[in-house]
């Protein structure tokens, strides 16, 4: 794969050369691709494909069940994986793995991570694929799997049966249901576990619809060797040399938030000052909260905690005078005006953007959060993780969170899923679903103020 | 390991110099174990040169494709005295073996895995993990101590013609399923010399599973799931069954329940073991019919017929015409609980998992761990299994009577040596050599073809 600058165009790889792919919409990944990437192509194609692995990753551990999982996939491919030119769809989705490859391989747990999800994503895909392209696909994977001569199909055709009912499926006369596989049975180790297939003279009859099965653990396994390569190869020779141009991509990328960034409020002004202690009981999570809190308690906040609390309220809509005004207030309650306006103001404007080098920082996201160190006299961090659990669950039940509620969200803290357990949070709460999950503490806000609009709006 | 039982006059000579006991002290002496028995065992009985072929698998030739490295990376185990465990001891020709046993004289052999390495030289390589297990045979252990909640006769250590039945089913429904589905066929089942059974399958395909695949076949193998806190620990789901379960019961299970285990272990003769039975279930209504009937029909006991065929019969009577297939379903699940083969998974699922050698002799009972043939398991007696000191008795008794064969064959032995070459070994080495030759010849082929360019 050749990485270009975006003034030189790209070409696409010849559709001759059928060896990238045995099925035309999914390829296998078996070797990287002779083709030309546009620099920022390179980055945008990653960050759509990393969507739709994190949309995955999110649905397996709130439990979604198959079908449910099925749906999210599909939905997830097709709104991230689009391409304005249809005959990109291909490439892009061929890039993108490559890349996310140079990503993910560079720790276990990194790897770990991104093979479970491609392999779920690939798992999914197959499913969906034509009986021409499965088998082409099989036939690519060397899968030593013989189809079942009709003569053997008609005398095994009661056991097969069986087997089927006995594990919940119908076999109908259908054609489709008569096509079986054979295969050693010591490459389909889970089906052998679960007596899920007909076992004959050390042959497995595995059903059209298990070879996804099959499929999926060779695909899983071919990608998890190719990752350990691709990590050789990055640390020895890739990372070096693309020090100035990929390596700053690559690295940032695993680590990246991918929601709205909340720099530019919807509409400044939403929030007025006089308004703000309720607002806060209602609609901040419980990060802001408690730093709101605090800050009322002590009138004083350290830097970390000023800057998660000051972004987060800009991301809110608070302006940059009511937030002078708000942090004045407080503040000099402790350490007096001219000290407040000497040594803390211009911190506030330079969070806006009106001082210094003028960037505009933007709110930090979940995962900047717990990824944070609160040490002595801090109050920044996630609660859900930095909180002991006593302290957690007194905070929860401050907030107004039932018993119930309460165990599950302790559970998944227990976990380590801290944005889950915010999410379980926020749904008691507001006693309605999120089901995007909580990323942002700005997401929190406006989907707790939608919510409640919606309420008082219905009411009236 | 101390002896027990009293200290007689005769042992003396038995401490210096092993010998055999005297014509007239066999009824004397009690039937056990004794290490210096042991030595004697070693020298004359146990088939060294038998058990070196079949580990050498065929690679003990002069075949060019022959390992000869092959037997020095087979991990070997010794238990010896006073508790003392050695692991990794390796062999590379037969009298190495052989001197070796004779000289340690340990009290149990283990068999291990075949690594990739000579495992005595495995402190010579950096690094960890640097070991692995290349081959192994798929192994199967079943132990009657398992099935404790479902005998009465005996429990723990003992085992007696009332439950051995247990073994055979096991036995019977294992070794059809490893030859029939599995299409395996170099198959040696070992009496375990007290309580249960060992299997060892050789095939080439076999010994070459990974982990994952011999946890596959060992849980396909899986129908109990039992633990203290689940009363029912058998649940069979489906509409069906799937057909190794459905030729085990029809096969086997049925029968071996309703004609031997009924009556021998008397399920349904008393409140409390009827309890465990009517507890599995799930319809109130019958299983509280099924207790009263029983209630009252102890005190009018009809002697014509075994009471627990009685209440069986009437059990499922109501069971069977049940309009709920979970209802009609836990007939069979009660068969499956008492007699369904329960395997111990560990031993199975691990290539590195050590395994007693067949004809060790076991400490605690003295019996020698014979072969068992499976076309005729039915006919095992674990009781009358040759013990070490019936095996030197009869040495004793025959003399000096040479034997081309060896010494072991004017003893009881004969016929577990004679049953482990005729249907084990010789079979296996047939193929062995066959396939070395076949793969051999093809490699030869192979490289013709690419010289030939």
């Amino acid at each position: 794969m050749q990485v270009v600058r975006s003034h030189q165009s790209h070409r696409s790889f010849s559709s001759s050369s059928g060896s990238v792919s045995a099925s035309p919409t999914l390829p296998l990944y078996r070797s990287a691709p002779e083709l030309e990437v546009r620099l920022e192509d390179f980055e945008s194609f990653a960050i759509d494909r990393l969507r739709v692995l994190k949309g995955i990753s999110d649905g397996l551990s709130r439990g979604k069940k198959p079908d449910e999982m099925e749906k999210l996939v599909n939905e997830l491919w097709k709104t991230n994986m689009r391409h304005q030119d249809s005959s990109q769809v291909l490439n892009k989705d061929i890039i993108s793995h490559f890349v996310l490859r140079l990503v993910y391989c560079r720790t276990e747990e990194l790897r770990k991570w991104f093979l479970s999800m491609e392999s779920a994503l690939f798992r999914h895909r197959f499913r969906n694929q034509t009986a021409e392209a499965q088998r082409a696909i099989m036939e690519e994977f060397d899968l030593p799997c013989k189809a079942v001569s009709n003569a053997e199909f008609e005398s095994l055709k009661e056991k097969l049966g069986q087997v089927a009912r006995s594990i919940g499926h119908n076999l109908s006369l259908s054609t489709t249901d008569a096509i079986y596989y054979k295969v050693p049975f010591e490459e389909v180790p889970e089906l052998v576990t679960g007596r899920k297939v007909f076992i004959n003279q050390g042959y497995a009859y595995v059903a059209m619809n298990q070879v996804v099965s099959l499929v999926a653990t060779i695909f899983r396994s071919l990608l998890s060797k190719a990752l350990i390569l691709t990590n050789r190869k990055w640390a020895t020779s890739i990372r070096e040399q693309e020090q100035h141009r990929l390596t700053p991509i690559v690295e940032a990328l695993c680590s990246s938030y991918l929601g709205p960034d909340f720099s530019q409020p919807k509409e400044y002004g939403e929030i007025s000052l006089k308004d703000i202690d309720q607002v806060a009981k209602s609609s901040f999570p419980l990060c802001m909260r408690h730093l709101f809190e605090k800050l009322r308690e002590d009138h004083h906040l350290k830097h970390a905690g000023r800057m998660q609390l000051g972004l987060f309220l800009k991301g809110v809509g608070l302006n940059v005078d009511d937030s002078l005004a708000f942090w004045r207030e407080e503040f000099s309650k402790k350490v007096g005006l001219e000290k407040f306006e000497k040594e803390y103001a211009y911190n506030i404007r330079h969070n806006y953007g009106k001082e210094g080098k003028k960037t505009d920082y933007t709110p930090y996201s979940c995962q900047k959060i717990i990824l944070s160190t609160p040490g002595v006299g801090d109050h920044h961090g996630c609660p859900y993780r930095h909180f002991g659990e006593e302290n957690l669950r007194a905070a929860l039940s401050r907030m107004g969170v039932n018993s119930r509620a309460m165990e599950d969200v302790m559970g998944k803290v227990r976990n380590r899923d801290y944005q889950l357990a915010c999410t379980l949070t926020f749904e008691a709460l507001h006693a309605a679903p999120c089901d995007a999950g909580i990323n942002h503490p700005n997401q929190y806000f406006s989907d707790s103020q939608r919510l409640l609009k919606a309420k008082k709006d219905s009411s009236t | 390991m101390t002896r027990q039982g009293a200290y007689k006059e005769s042992d003396d000579m038995l401490i210096d110099e092993p010998k055999l006991p005297q014509q007239g002290q066999i009824a004397a002496l009690p039937n056990e174990f004794n290490p210096s028995y042991l030595k004697i065992y070693y020298s004359k009985l146990f088939p060294h040169a038998d058990l070196y072929r079949w580990m050498s698998y065929g690679n003990d030739g002069k075949h060019p494709a022959c390992d000869s490295s092959y037997l020095g990376r087979r991990e070997f185990s010794y238990t010896l005295d006073n508790d003392i465990f050695v692991r990794y001891n390796t062999f590379n020709s037969a009298t190495e073996l052989e001197n070796s046993i004779k000289d340690k004289c340990p009290l149990k052999i283990d068999i291990g895995p075949i690594y990739n390495l000579n495992p005595a030289r495995r402190n010579a390589y950096a690094g960890d993990n640097v070991l692995t297990p290349v081959e192994r045979e798929l192994i199967f252990d079943i132990d009657m101590s398992d099935y404790d909640d479902v005998r009465y006769c005996c429990s723990g250590a003992d085992v007696c013609l009332n439950c051995w039945p247990l073994m055979t089913v096991a036995v019977k429904v294992i070794d059809t399923s490893l030859r029939d589905d599995f299409g395996f066929r170099h198959i040696l089942w070992v009496y375990s010399g007290r309580r249960g059974v060992h299997c060892w399958v050789c095939d080439r395909k076999a010994r070459r599973l990974t982990n994952e695949q011999r946890a596959a076949v060992a849980d396909y193998f899986r129908v109990y799931k039992g633990n203290e806190n689940n009363y029912k620990k058998v649940s069979l789901m489906g509409q069906v069954l799937h057909p190794f379960l459905a030729r085990s019961y029809t096969e086997v299970l049925k029968e071996y329940f309703e004609t031997k285990l009924l009556t021998s272990q008397n399920l349904l003769s008393s409140e409390e073991r009827y309890e465990k039975i009517l507890e599995m279930i799930p319809d109130q209504s019958i299983a509280s019919e099924l207790r009263g009937k029983w209630q009252e029909s102890r005190r009018s006991s009809s002697a014509k017929e075994d009471i627990n065929i009685v209440r069986w019969e009437q059990l499922k009577q109501l069971l069977q015409k049940h309009k709920a297939q979970v209802v009609r379903r836990c007939v069979e699940e009660i068969v499956f609980t008492y007699t369904f083969p329960r395997l111990d998974m560990e031993v199975s699922k691990h290539m590195n998992h050590l395994l007693k050698a067949p004809f060790c002799v076991h400490p605690k009972t003295g019996r020698v761990c014979v072969p068992i043939n499976p076309n005729n398991c039915e006919e095992f007696d674990p009781t009358t299994v040759p013990t070490l000191i019936q095996l030197l008795e009869e040495l004793n008794r025959e003399g000096l009577r040479s034997d081309v064969e060896g010494e072991w064959n004017k003893t009881s032995l004969a016929n577990a040596i004679k049953l482990f070459r005729s249907s084990f070994l010789q079979p296996l080495l047939k193929i062995c050599k066959e396939e070395m030759e076949s793969s051999y010849n093809a490699k030869l082929q192979q490289s013709k073809n690419l010289l030939s360019w």
